[in-house]
């Protein structure tokens, strides 16, 4: 009997009594029992459901996530390649050294942990202000340097207490260093810290391990041989992401070492002899294109550049009137002057507006045809009656304004253009400039004016709108030494792979040869740059030892007035004539063409010429100063075969 | 007697076979596992193989003394249990922002464990006498057995021990035969009960668990990380698992609480799902097990006890698994029989004793 169904309420006990009914309640909790159980297996089903999914249709998306979880790739970064000059001389090599590293995060004072290393070694306020601009820039999780060249003694005094100072860390690594110092600078170049619009630009595969990048000069130039191939290391890490153990390993390939083209004790001649001026000599191998030396006035360190030169230094270089972190060689643009003469009497022959013997007589002075502007030559006195010799032999400026008129600018453009002139030369060195050739064209679209016939005159003696590099003016004068066979200058010599003896010899790179009408046309230049040399402008640096072929240059920095006469000892040293000189050697069979250039250095034959002529000497008769070269030898350790 | 054989003494000794079997398989398993997700540790084991053994040893203490002492204990009990939650409310130890612990100088313990058997004695007790399906007003004297621990608990705050102790009332309740009427009330009931529920009663680490678990992502490097990581450590073990020893998840962190209550994702992660669906077929052969156990008891205060029992161990391993496996929210409670630890381990054991007392004394009612 249901117990709700009796119409009178027992009294409780007896309820108790009657309406307890064992078998009936066993069979209530037997039915109750199977809707349970029935609910305890769709529970534990939709565990394993839920396992399924998981395990089954999600299982590849979790086991990436595992991997990554646990599995990271670590770089490894290559070793740099080395440099060399053609002779073996070390140039740029990789030190082992020391640095601090200091990880913010889990330095927690950061302050403190700073404070306490500056206790213990010294820390510089520009080390410190480093520190904080690197920190900015990467996640708090990274280590950042603090200190770089650490000595042993500093490294004693941090390594006792090491495990007192949280997140600090003494790496060793390799360091850039360039064992010359200045030497060679503008060619060699640095390297330096990575920076964040470089990093945007690099292949992480190949950057990531890599904390320096050729800046300038080869190390910028090469940077994709000298930087080799990164490796790396797949390792598991726990939760901490601290390494476990290594999975697999891609060892890194070292960079390539280079060997440049430059023989650095001429190099050094070069630099010396330019020192006390501004300016820049380029001497190269006409045969072939190899630059010898190119040095360029002022040089200063690279070294402090490697790890971040301080802001006060570099703000002294780089604000200094001398300019000293210009490469004047590549980049600095000059008026050629009359250095550019030789190619106004090829293009005059070119075109037969001259021959060898057309005679200009020249008073001394030059008026366009029709009135007007007064075109004075250097000599006031003038050179009398000239041919193509001797106007190039006395560097008669009447005969090229006459020249220069007769050709027209569009014929000198044209011309001049197949010398690379206004048109970078393609040295494989970074940030060559192409200067200007001046053009009706260029005219009209920079200075929205018409061409007129006294620009075609100041063109003609190189002046005025035309401005040339130094390695424009070496590679023309390479290119006429060798009578139109034409080889794109070049610094690298050879490459060798780290490790072997073997080189790699680097073709010459074979431009398409310039043909005149008349080969003979070069013969009747080449004699008028060989009287330059022998009784013209450059006479006071004949050599007895060797023929040269020359032509000197004096390059206005400011127009003089109509009337006015140039007086250099009345003018400011900065607005000296620039000298100019260019030049190969021997003339039978030339072995170097030279371009020198020393700013406001006054005459090309009194200054220019016989700075030349030292580098000249120099090379063709291997004669050097020991004292000047010393400490530029080979290095012994990574010589490399005989033969080249 | 002159000889004592084994399978004399076996007989003697009054234990379902089939049970302990069971029992012995999950925590044989669990030691297994224990070696590999406490990254070696043979001390872990040792450590755990003596509860289990302790473990067992109560089991089979209390499977020996007939169903009529904890009837006449029950609320005795029950009592004291209350009593200490009281106590603790007033001089509890504070850990980790909860107050649970009762320092008795020699012995340190939460009273709460005693209310997960207290609470199911209890309420057989009640109903033990009370004409079944019961009448309203016994439902609700039951549900005031019940709610009244729930609440100490719950405000200790202890939530998953607290929902062990509701779970398990509740149990008895419907198994002592609530009507499906009221049930359907109370289901209506608690729908309108949890909004409240949620603003005026839990605490913000509870309701950031319940979000948390909605959406792990969410907070990826806290709350959600065991729940992200559980789940990688699972789904990365696929059909067949890393291996054994090879579960990378727990063997290099990633996994938090990889030897306690995280031990499911170890296990999954080194024996896949092949290993997770033995284990969850195991737990319910062990379920099944004792409810056909708790339907032979004689009379109504052994079912409905055994019954209890039983749910409050199937509530232990769904929970946990579903817990896990991101099914559930974090709700710290331990796989039974598998996780590294011991007090709950020595209740559940207990419970297995008194349930085996039940089944073997069938044929003795209780009164």
């Amino acid at each position: 009997m249901k117990w709700w169904r009796s119409a009178a309420k027992p009294p409780i006990d007896k309820l108790l009594v009657r309406e307890k009914d064992n078998s009936a309640e066993s069979e209530l909790f037997f039915r109750r029992v199977l809707i349970t159980i029935c609910a305890v297996f769709l529970a534990l089903l939709a565990v394993s459901g839920r396992l399924v999914y998981l395990q089954v249709l999600h299982h590849e998306q979790f086991t990436l996530l595992s991997d990554s979880n646990r599995v990271r790739l670590l770089p490894l970064p290559p070793a740099r390649g080395f440099i060399y000059d053609r002779n073996g001389v070390l140039l740029a090599e990789n030190l082992t050294s020391y640095h601090l590293e200091v990880t913010p995060e889990q330095a927690k004072d950061l302050e403190a942990v700073l404070a306490a290393i500056r206790e213990r070694i010294t820390l510089t306020d520009a080390d410190i202000d480093r520190f904080r601009k690197l920190a900015r820039r990467t996640p708090p999780y990274n280590a950042t340097p603090l200190r770089f060249q650490l000595t042993d003694d500093e490294i004693a005094r941090l390594a006792i207490d090491l495990y007192r100072l949280p997140g600090v860390e003494i790496k060793a690594d390799l360091t850039r260093h360039y064992p010359l110092g200045e030497r060679g600078v503008h060619i060699v170049g640095y390297v330096g810290r990575i920076d964040e619009a470089e990093l945007r630009k690099l292949d992480p595969g190949q950057y990531s391990g890599s904390t320096h990048i050729g800046k300038t000069g080869v190390e910028r130039s090469y940077e994709d041989v000298l930087h080799g191939r990164a490796g790396y290391e797949q390792v598991e890490t726990n939760a901490e992401g601290r390494p476990v153990r290594v999975l697999s390993r891609t060892p890194p390939v070292s960079g390539k070492n280079i060997y440049l083209s430059v023989d650095m004790r001429l190099q050094v001649v070069a630099e010396e002899a330019l020192e006390g001026h501004n300016g820049a000599i380029v001497a190269m191998d006409p045969s072939n294109g190899e630059i010898l030396a190119l040095a360029s006035q002022p040089i200063y360190d690279p070294n402090p550049f490697v790890n971040g030169i301080d802001s006060g230094s570099f703000r002294k270089l780089n604000t200094s009137k001398n300019r000293p972190l210009l490469n004047r060689a590549l980049r600095g643009v000059y008026p050629p002057g009359s250095t550019i003469k030789p190619l106004m009497a090829l293009a005059g022959l070119e075109y037969g507006v001259v021959n060898r013997n057309t005679g200009v007589f020249c008073a001394g002075v030059y008026r366009l045809p029709g009135g007007g502007r007064k075109f004075h030559d250097w000599k006031r006195s003038g050179h009398g009656s000239v041919n193509m010799d001797r106007a190039l032999a006395q560097s008669c400026d009447v005969y090229f304004y006459d020249l220069a008129l007769n050709l027209g600018i569009d014929r000198v453009h044209e011309f001049l253009s197949r010398f690379s002139m206004g048109r970078p030369t393609g040295i494989d060195l970074y940030g060559e400039k192409g200067a200007l050739l001046p053009s009706r064209e260029w005219k009209r679209k920079f200075q929205k004016q018409d061409w007129f016939g006294g620009d075609s005159l100041s063109a003609g003696i190189g002046q005025g709108l035309f401005l040339a590099t130094p390695l424009q003016l070496a590679y023309s004068t390479a290119v006429i030494s060798q009578r139109g066979d034409n080889y794109a200058p070049r610094i690298l010599h050879a490459t060798q792979e780290t490790g072997t003896r073997g080189t790699v010899l680097t073709p010459p790179r074979t431009l398409p040869p310039i043909t005149l009408k008349n080969p003979r046309y070069w013969d009747a230049v080449i004699s008028g740059m060989i009287h330059v040399v022998e009784g013209g402008t450059a006479h006071k640096s004949r050599s007895a030892n060797y023929r040269m072929a020359g032509k000197t240059g004096t390059a206005q920095v400011f127009t003089l007035g109509q009337n006015q006469r140039y007086n250099a000892k009345r003018l400011a040293k900065h607005l000296l004539d620039h000298a100019l000189f260019v030049a190969f050697a021997p003339v039978e069979k030339p072995r170097i063409a030279v371009a020198v250039i020393a700013e406001n250095g006054g005459g090309g034959s009194a200054t220019a010429a016989p700075l030349a002529r030292k580098v000249m000497d120099a090379y063709l008769l291997d004669k050097y100063d020991p004292a000047m070269i010393a400490g530029i030898k080979p290095d012994p350790d990574t010589q490399r075969d005989g033969s080249n | 007697m002159d000889r004592i054989s084994a399978g004399r003494l076996l007989k003697w000794i009054r234990f379902d076979p089939w049970l302990v079997l069971g029992l012995l398989a999950v925590s044989g398993i669990g030691l297994v596992v224990l070696y590999s997700a406490g990254q070696r540790s043979l001390d872990l084991v040792i450590g755990q193989s003596i509860r289990l053994g302790l473990g067992f040893a109560i089991l089979l203490t209390l499977a020996q003394i007939p169903p009529h002492y904890f009837r006449f204990w029950s609320p005795w009990i029950y009592l004291v249990g209350i009593l200490l939650l009281l106590a603790v409310m007033v001089a509890g130890d504070v850990s980790k922002g909860a107050r649970r612990w009762l320092d008795l100088g020699v012995l340190r313990f939460q009273p709460s464990e005693i209310m997960k058997l207290a609470v199911p004695m209890m309420m057989a007790w009640f109903f033990a006498n009370k004409p079944l399906p019961p009448r309203l007003s016994h439902l609700l004297a039951g549900a005031f057995i019940t709610a009244l621990p729930f609440i100490l608990i719950a405000q200790q705050p202890d939530l998953g021990t607290g929902l062990v102790v509701g779970f398990a009332g509740g149990i008895a309740l419907f198994l002592a035969g609530l009507s499906w009427i009221v049930m359907f009330i109370l289901a209506g009931l608690l729908a309108t009960v949890i909004p409240l529920f949620w603003t005026f009663v839990m605490h913000d680490y509870q309701r950031q668990r319940v979000l948390t678990f909605l959406n792990p992502e969410s907070d990826p490097l806290g709350t959600g990380y065991h729940i992200i990581q559980s789940k990688i450590a699972i789904g990365s073990g696929g059909i067949y698992g890393k291996g054994w020893l090879n579960g990378t998840q727990s063997h290099l962190d990633f996994l938090p609480e990889g030897s306690t209550d995280f031990i499911f994702a170890a296990f999954s992660e080194e024996f896949g799902l092949v290993g997770g669906c033995v284990l969850l077929v195991l737990y319910f052969f062990i379920i099944a097990r004792c409810l056909y156990m708790a339907t032979r008891g004689a009379d109504t205060y052994g079912r409905l006890l055994s019954g209890s029992l039983t749910l409050i161990f199937f509530l232990y391993a769904f929970v946990n698994s579903g817990m896990v496996s991101g099914l559930l929210p974090v709700v710290g409670l331990p796989l039974p029989l598998f996780s590294y630890g011991g007090t709950s381990l020595v209740t559940i054991m207990a419970g297995f004793g008194m349930l085996m007392s039940v089944y073997s004394h069938r044929r003795t009612p209780t009164r």
